[in-house]
């Protein structure tokens, strides 16, 4: 009796739901998330995407996931899936919408919770505040305040590299003479270069960057890929999402592509 | 003050978030105009004797002050959700109590404090004797804090929704009862001859209390939202 | 693993909670249903009517019970939400969801036949008792509660939420309780305490009002149980045991399939 009426009130949900829910239940495992590593050195769905250096090699890895699944209330998102990111590293994380690019990288940064599997970071236990530097979709920025009291809260939170300014990395990302203007002045590259900069003077060894060639032009993508060897070069490590179309210049980089198997 | 440290950020949040109000001050006066409106609303809606009005002036001064906060609420958190900011305080690895607690400051100083100051004048136009109004004050600057860290507790559980319209007030305002009880109680018992001291020392663990917990709350809520 | 704990987790595992629960529902529905009819058989028929109240004071044996149901379930939904937000049991989150509806009956329950009982005592269907007006407070956490839940598009979000709110809000219960008394006792209002001096009630009042708590906790739980099977399987509906009981439902769905 009470099956029959869980049934109906399911299927009545169902209806109300329309077509992506039924989805889900017609086949969960149609949804077959898997990663697909574009590298030479053969990395499977399980193995470890390594593209160390020999440099680096002894050096233990920033950032190491396991058996990473996630998903998002009942649907799986990706996963499960090993990474580990050695100082040095450039990973691209490549994938069409929806693939789940922006989910890993929160799980990453511990955002979000995984639904299995581990993620262990080598920074966390020697360095607290400022440990990774995290630039998502929206960038954090506050858009009535102008790029130098962003980054000015920035390096309150995280922290300032050794060595640089705020002054200097808002000029090293072309924003020389905006410094004051509310980023509301500013077109969507500027504000993305603001953004960067709030990356640029993070103490962080650690990089996880969402799209962060999205909104820029030329100068603006040969901006990122210097910021990223620059990073790689001084023993970071990062990890970047893009949809695919982009070619980085970037030495040690190596590109991993999320697929979801469902259209 | 070392850049990353747990000062910086709390003060770091404190200035931001401050700076950007004051971009935008002409918001910071609306709780004001608000309160100011509806205590012109009671005269208008009782009648001008003075002797019905000043036996309601405790207790409309508090009920003004409860909804006049709820109103830069939603506000709380909410861009924060919305831009980013939220995401990078919680990956920053600084103490979340201590950023919630900056929001509640930030919260309390640019409504609970602004209405503190208000309230007296109401009080008085409302007709209450003056050896009342110093106990409303002090009611309301114990329970004002309160009535915050309420706000930014519910605030932080609503951020991430689209849209939080009514809701806020439906979590905030069972939850402030006590508040509201004990700050008219307060004023109730100074004008009926009476003490307030009972009151006001709940009042005052109340605020105790809740300043040392909320943040706590906060910051699991905060957690949540940006989940 | 400890085995308590590892019976813990599989219980809590949805298939075999769905299968528990509908094995132990028809059970806990005959009970609720046969304690309550001999506590309302004893309580209505047999119980000596209210010396001072009358007949009216029968109301009694579903007010109280529904009045201690309210606050018990409001408190069993913040345990839940406890337990979800700390080891992310998915049942609990489950069984904390489906009892806030459930508690909401009871504290409207309360509420009304409060009203009902206060017309021939206090000669007016509201009267601004402390009793009351925190019972009226708790519905309000209740709307909270619920209404913070089903703004969540992502139902575990929305769960983890109303766990929060649940929390502040049992930790909070007591206050507003002890505030309202306090308000009361400040305004000496011309409230009569309807249960005072209820420590000297005689056996065979106490009878029927103990039989109708048990009742109304079997109740609680039956009523409990079916709902969050239907949350369940609503929930897990992707899930491969779902489908293997109810293919009707997987059909359906995969008609609608694009």
């Amino acid at each position: 009796m009470a099956k029959i009426q869980a049934a109906r009130r399911l299927a009545r949900r169902l209806r109300q739901c329309g077509g992506r829910r039924s989805w889900t239940l017609a086949r969960a495992s149609r949804y077959d998330c898997g990663l697909e590593c574009a590298l030479p050195c053969g990395a499977s769905l399980l193995e470890p995407v390594n593209a160390s250096d020999p440099d680096h090699a002894l050096a233990p890895p920033l950032l190491v996931a396991e058996a990473l699944c996630f998903q998002r209330g009942d649907e799986p998102v990706f996963g499960p899936m090993n990474l580990s990111l050695n100082p040095g590293d450039v990973l691209m994380v490549e994938g069409d919408n929806g693939s789940g690019k922006t989910s890993l990288l929160r799980v990453l940064a511990g955002l979000l919770e995984p639904s299995a599997g581990s993620i262990s970071r080598s920074d966390r236990a020697e360095a607290g505040p400022g440990a990774l530097a995290y630039l998502g979709h929206n960038g954090g920025l506050k858009f009535d305040l102008s790029a130098r009291e962003n980054l000015r809260f920035a390096a309150r939170l995280n922290g300032l590299r050794k060595g640089t300014s705020i002054a200097s990395s808002l000029k090293s990302v072309g924003l020389e003479g905006f410094e004051d203007t509310p980023l509301r002045f500013l077109s969507a590259g500027q504000r993305k270069r603001a953004a960067l900069a709030g990356v640029l003077i993070a103490p962080a060894a650690l990089w996880l960057l969402d799209e962060p060639y999205a909104n820029l032009d030329h100068s603006g993508h040969v901006l990122v890929n210097r910021l990223l060897e620059t990073h790689s070069s001084r023993g970071g490590a990062a990890l970047i999402t893009s949809h695919g179309l982009i070619q980085p210049a970037v030495a040690r980089l190596s590109r991993v592509r999320m697929e979801c198997v469902h259209a | 003050m070392r850049n990353g440290s747990a000062r910086a950020a709390f003060v770091g949040l404190l200035a931001r978030d401050g700076m950007g109000l004051w971009r935008r001050r002409g918001e910071l006066l609306s709780p004001l105009m608000f309160a100011v409106m509806v205590a012109t609303l009671f005269p208008l809606a009782l009648g001008p004797e003075a002797a019905r009005l000043s036996s309601v002036a405790g207790g409309v001064c508090w009920v003004i002050v409860l909804l006049a906060g709820q109103l830069s609420l939603d506000a709380l958190f909410r861009s924060d959700a919305e831009d980013g900011s939220l995401d990078a305080m919680l990956v920053s690895g600084q103490s979340l109590y201590l950023l919630a607690l900056a929001k509640i400051l930030l919260h309390w100083l640019t409504t609970g404090l602004p209405l503190l100051l208000v309230a007296p004048a109401i009080a008085l136009a409302l007709g209450m004797p003056k050896f009342g109004v110093t106990t409303l004050m002090l009611a309301l600057l114990l329970g004002t804090p309160q009535l915050s860290v309420l706000g930014a507790c519910a605030a932080a559980l609503t951020a991430s929704l689209r849209r939080s319209g009514i809701l806020l007030a439906l979590i905030v305002l069972p939850l402030a009862v006590p508040v509201l009880i004990f700050g008219a109680g307060a004023v109730e018992a100074v004008l009926v001859g009476g003490q307030a001291s009972q009151a006001l020392l709940l009042l005052a663990a109340g605020a105790v209390l809740s300043l040392a917990f909320g943040p706590l709350v906060c910051a699991s809520a905060m957690r949540m939202s940006a989940s | 693993m400890h085995p308590l704990w590892l019976w813990f987790h599989k219980t809590g595992s949805p298939p075999m909670f769905y299968r528990l629960a509908g094995k132990l529902m028809p059970w806990f529905w005959a009970l609720a249903v046969i304690i309550g009819v001999i506590g309302l058989y004893l309580g209505l028929v047999r119980a000596p009517a209210d010396y001072l109240q009358g007949e009216s004071a029968r109301i009694m044996y579903i007010h109280v019970p529904s009045a201690w149901m309210s606050m018990f379930i409001f408190a069993f939904m913040a345990f839940c939400g406890a337990l979800a937000l700390i080891w992310h049991v998915k049942i609990s989150e489950v069984l904390m969801i489906s009892a806030a509806p459930i508690g909401m009956g009871f504290t409207v329950v309360t509420l009304i036949t409060g009203s009902l009982w206060g017309r021939p005592t206090w000669g007016t269907y509201w009267e601004w008792d402390a009793r009351m007006t925190s019972e009226l407070v708790l519905l309000f956490l209740y709307f909270g509660v619920q209404g913070l839940y089903s703004a969540f598009d992502d139902r575990r979000k929305g769960a983890r939420a109303a766990a929060i709110l649940a929390l502040i809000g049992l930790v909070n219960l007591p206050i507003i309780h002890y505030s309202v008394e306090w308000w009361n006792t400040l305004h000496q209002g011309s409230s009569i305490k309807l249960l005072s001096g209820k420590s000297t009630i005689h056996p065979s009042m106490l009878w029927p009002l103990l039989l109708m708590a048990i009742a109304t906790k079997f109740w609680f739980v039956a009523s409990l149980l079916h709902r969050a099977r239907g949350d369940v399987l609503e929930m897990e509906s992707g899930k491969d045991w779902v489908q293997q009981m109810l293919p009707g439902a997987a059909e359906s769905a995969d008609g609608k399939a694009p």
